[in-house]
């Protein structure tokens, strides 16, 4: 049996950033497992702009991104294993792993942090009628080939669902020579980010279908065609709107799912919305000493507030191990409501606040001029308006609960609120 | 007058913007919407003269992986994407790469460089595969 203090799984932007910052906080053993061959993560596939803002103040594609904590993590000596699959974890923070060289590895560690981040739905998650041809892959899968191995994956190509990865995908596909006939999106309303709406679609004038599916592929070893249908309210195909495309190619952007089968191992509690584990300030989950952070908590579209997690999860990880982390006090519960979707984290222990505690929480639907308004009970601690809401774009809120008597803390709500004249 | 709604796309925030024409105005222009001065200049641009970063990959030999990510170094007219992917698709380069090594220089003439994203080390095994 190895022993370390911190064990971190997964060796993307949250693993990474929560393994420097422990070390940091003066965690002293900390290894990092990661199953792919090199670190990084979903980063070395998104070789686009637009990651860093926050954390660097300047535009950098992901691999960029990623290459900068990778170099900080090496020049801390923080130790990793790649090419290392984990198999399981129990709740007394037992970890079982794989690799060639090393066969099956047991490890124990002090404190856990889950960075496994997520995976994408499949067309069996969504059930598209049809024939099972050669050519319907998702969008990352494509990403993935075209980015890093070098080969396209068609050329006549259709996208069904609007995620950012699709979106992407459409650009980078016509970039390279294909031809991208149309984005058809469910909702009526993208999954995607406003900026990759104009930049990828727009700038290349592919059609955006919204509230359409795909009702029928044809093709016996690899799509030949594809028929689209608007749909109504009750998101069922309306007769006589279909749209048939002849392509090659289906790309699925259907959405992401934190990747929780090892979190299950555990017995750790998911969230029903967010699908991935109910953490507390800490970024702890319901089994005390084992953290979590990234899109492995909540799907994010914006890597600089997956650093900012995991960097929290990373310190109290080393906080945990040094004992410093208290779990005596009262627990407040946190929820999303009218509006609001969901709230991370989902609980509260005011014995280990300091400053302000930041809440990251998505809309169900897209708003215009509305409030975000918390409240501890039926008392509005803090409201603030914005502009624009949208399901795509993940919402934060700071907020001051060190100065709030304990006593009077309970349950702590936000919702949205519509403007007034608006 | 003319006038334009979008969506400012300099960073993910993506702030809805209405920019107008006005003569008036230091740069020709009024922006509204915008969250920070980034958002004002590209709203301006937008309406004279747009560009965009172009994101690719060109092929590389003895990598470990087949393909090794670049950037333009800066925005180049949106008008030229595919003549410069064009030009990108041309080149090979061999492994090892540094992150930041320039890859073309002054991409067709536009005075950017397009640069490597990442690094990446020689493949132990291209040796052998290159054998075979
Ligand atoms: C296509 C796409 C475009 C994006 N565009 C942007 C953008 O423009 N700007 C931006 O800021 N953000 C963007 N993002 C978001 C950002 O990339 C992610 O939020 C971020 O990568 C999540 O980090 P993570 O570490 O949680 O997950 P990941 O990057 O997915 O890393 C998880 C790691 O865990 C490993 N792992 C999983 N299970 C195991 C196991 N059992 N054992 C060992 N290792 C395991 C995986 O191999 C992986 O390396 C984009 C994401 C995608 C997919
Ligand atoms: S105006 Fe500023 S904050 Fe808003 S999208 Fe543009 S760059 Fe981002």
């Amino acid at each position: 049996m190895l022993n370390y203090e911190i064990v971190v799984i997964g060796g993307g932007p949250a693993g990474l950033a929560a393994a420097i910052e422990a070390k940091k906080n003066g965690a002293k053993d900390i290894l990092v497992l990661e199953r792919d061959m090199e670190l990084g993560g979903i980063l070395q596939q998104c070789i686009h702009n637009g990651f860093g803002l926050h954390v660097f103040k300047e535009e950098l594609t992901g691999p960029e991104y990623a290459e900068r904590f990778i170099q900080e993590l090496k020049d801390m000596g923080i130790e990793y294993k790649l090419d290392t699959m984990v198999l399981e974890v129990s709740r007394d923070k037992k970890i079982r792993a794989m690799n060639r060289e090393e066969g099956i590895l047991n490890i124990h560690a002090k404190a856990v942090v889950l960075a496994m981040g997520c995976r994408e739905r499949t067309r069996g998650a969504i059930r598209i009628p049809g024939t099972r041809p050669a050519g319907v892959m998702t969008a990352g899968t494509a990403q993935r080939f075209v980015n890093m191995e070098g080969y396209m994956t068609g050329k006549r190509v259709l996208i069904l669902g609007s995620g950012d990865i699709g979106l992407i995908m459409a650009r980078r596909l016509t970039l390279e020579g294909a031809e991208v006939l149309g984005v058809a999106e469910l909702m009526p309303f993208s999954g995607g980010l406003n900026r990759n709406i104009v930049q990828c679609l727009e700038d290349y004038d592919i059609p955006l279908y919204l509230q359409h599916t795909v009702v029928d592929i044809e093709g016996k070893d690899r799509v030949e065609a594809v028929t689209i249908a608007q749909v109504d309210d009750r998101y069922k195909p309306i007769k006589g709107t279909e749209k048939r495309f002849d392509c090659d190619t289906l790309l699925l952007s259907v959405g992401l799912i934190p990747e929780n089968e090892l979190s299950k191992s555990a017995g750790i509690t998911l969230d029903r919305i967010t699908a991935g584990p109910n953490v507390n300030e800490a970024m702890e989950t319901s089994v005390e000493g084992i953290f979590a952070c990234g899109n492995v908590v909540h799907v994010h579209d914006l890597v600089d507030w997956v650093t900012e997690e995991s960097r929290k999860a990373g310190r109290n990880a080393a906080r945990y191990v040094s004992g410093a982390l208290k779990n005596t006090g009262n627990k407040i519960s946190v929820q999303g409501i009218k509006g609001v979707r969901y709230v991370v984290p989902q609980e509260i222990r005011p014995e280990n606040l300091t400053g302000k505690t930041e809440f990251m929480m998505r809309v169900d639907g897209v708003y215009q001029n509305v409030k975000l308004v918390a409240k501890i009970g039926e008392e509005v601690i803090r409201s603030v308006k914005r502009r624009h809401v949208a399901p795509g774009e993940m919402e934060n809120l700071m907020l001051d609960l060190g100065n709030i008597d304990p006593k009077n803390l309970n349950n702590l709500t936000i919702e949205l609120v519509q403007e007034e004249g608006a | 007058m003319e006038k334009k709604e979008m969506i400012c796309i300099v960073c993910p925030v993506g702030c809805h913007m209405e920019v107008v024409r006005d003569g008036k105005s230091k740069d020709g222009y009024e922006v509204s919407g915008n969250q920070c001065l980034r958002g004002k200049v590209y709203g301006v641009k937008e309406m004279s003269n747009p560009t965009r970063v172009l994101t690719t990959t060109v092929k590389i030999r003895e990598g470990k992986l087949p393909r090794l990510p670049v950037t333009t170094k800066g925005a180049i007219p949106k008008g030229m994407m595919m003549e410069a992917m064009k030009t990108i698709n041309q080149v090979e380069v061999k492994a090892p790469v540094k992150v930041g090594r320039v890859i073309i220089k002054n991409l067709l003439n536009t005075g950017v460089d397009v640069v490597a994203t990442r690094s990446m080390e020689e493949e132990a095994r291209s040796q052998s595969q290159k054998v075979s």
